[in-house]
């Protein structure tokens, strides 16, 4: 299991790029942390979810 | 005045008003800005949402710089990842670096936001902690390589103004970086207080989100914001400590 923003999926031997525009995000808007480290937007490609992965996928919204 | 320009971390500002983009509609960013004059606004890093198609980068017109905010953070480890996250979608390397473990009054952690602005500075982010007004806790803040300080005059959203008037002062008066008044101000005559003190800059967001007119207090705090400029560059009169002084000639009149 990989658990993306919280919610356990079974996406392992998947790459990060599949997964997000599978689920419809637009990459150019958000940014990526797997395991607590920044994936720069050029690695999503070559990054292929593994067991146990926690991975945050975050955008801007309002706030002060 | 027209020299007369806020640099933060080498960046130069003409507008002294720092806008929020929190709890108002993305559709009102674009008057809020222009109406405010403002040159940097605020944003925050959340989970993203593949639901709704809307991003508020849409709405931000171009140009304006952008300080995304670590909020929802509770400790410096927590604010270093956001920080580093909203610098990896490539709107620069500004930071508003915000740590609160209390979840009642929303107080910043101020030992914690030492420790992330130190992580930070180190890492090139141009570094804008907001702080409870302490002095000790500023000189640390400049020494771990703050761009400016960000005091609170009173509690997040609480719209009660400078509640913290005297320590904002004694910031203003010793610190030698940008001392911009964040979270509280409440109305253009506190804003304006604030600038007449000193203060560089001043940051608000519910302020203008729950007034009955966005854009039109906007406006009403860049006028408040920049009127206060003014009196500050001028130098205030006096006041007495006691009795009075007259405006008008002593001479006698009407009288022998």
């Amino acid at each position: 299991m990989v658990k993306i923003n919280g919610e356990n999926l079974d996406i392992a031997g998947r790459t990060l790029f599949e997964y997000l525009l599978d689920a419809g995000y637009d990459t150019g808007r958000i940014a990526v942390e797997k395991n607590g480290d920044i994936v720069p937007k050029a690695a999503y490609e070559k990054t292929v979810f593994a067991d146990g992965d926690i991975v945050e996928v975050v955008s801007f919204v309002g706030g002060g | 005045m027209n020299n007369d320009k806020l640099i933060i971390g080498g960046h130069e500002f003409n507008s002294r008003f720092i806008l929020g983009s929190g709890k108002y509609s993305l559709k009102l960013i674009e008057a809020a800005v222009k109406d405010a004059g403002a040159e940097i606004i605020t944003l925050a890093v959340r989970r993203a949402n593949t639901k709704e198609q809307e991003n508020i980068l849409d709405y931000i017109p171009k140009g304006v710089t952008l300080l995304p905010n670590t909020s929802g953070a509770r400790d410096a480890k927590e604010a270093v990842r956001i920080a580093r996250l909203a610098r990896e979608m490539g709107c620069g390397n500004f930071v508003k670096v915000e740590i609160m473990r209390d979840m009642k009054y929303l107080l910043p952690d101020n030992q914690e936001t030492i420790k992330a602005t130190e992580i930070l500075a180190g890492e090139g982010f141009v570094v804008m902690p907001y702080m409870y007004p302490d002095l000790n806790v500023a000189r640390d803040l400049v020494s771990a390589g703050a761009a400016a300080v960000m005091p609170l005059a009173s509690p997040i959203g609480s719209n009660k103004g400078l509640a913290t008037k005297d320590f904002i002062q004694i910031l203003v008066d010793e610190i030698d970086l940008p001392i911009i008044v964040d979270a509280g101000i409440g109305k253009p005559s506190q804003a304006c207080e604030a600038m007449e003190m000193g203060a560089a800059a001043i940051m608000a967001n519910t302020a203008l989100a729950t007034a009955g007119d966005l854009p039109m207090m906007a406006s009403a705090f860049r006028q408040g914001i920049e009127a206060g400029r003014k009196a500050y560059l001028a130098g205030l009169g006096r006041v007495l400590t006691r009795g009075a002084s007259a405006s008008d000639p002593l001479t006698g009149f009407l009288r022998d």
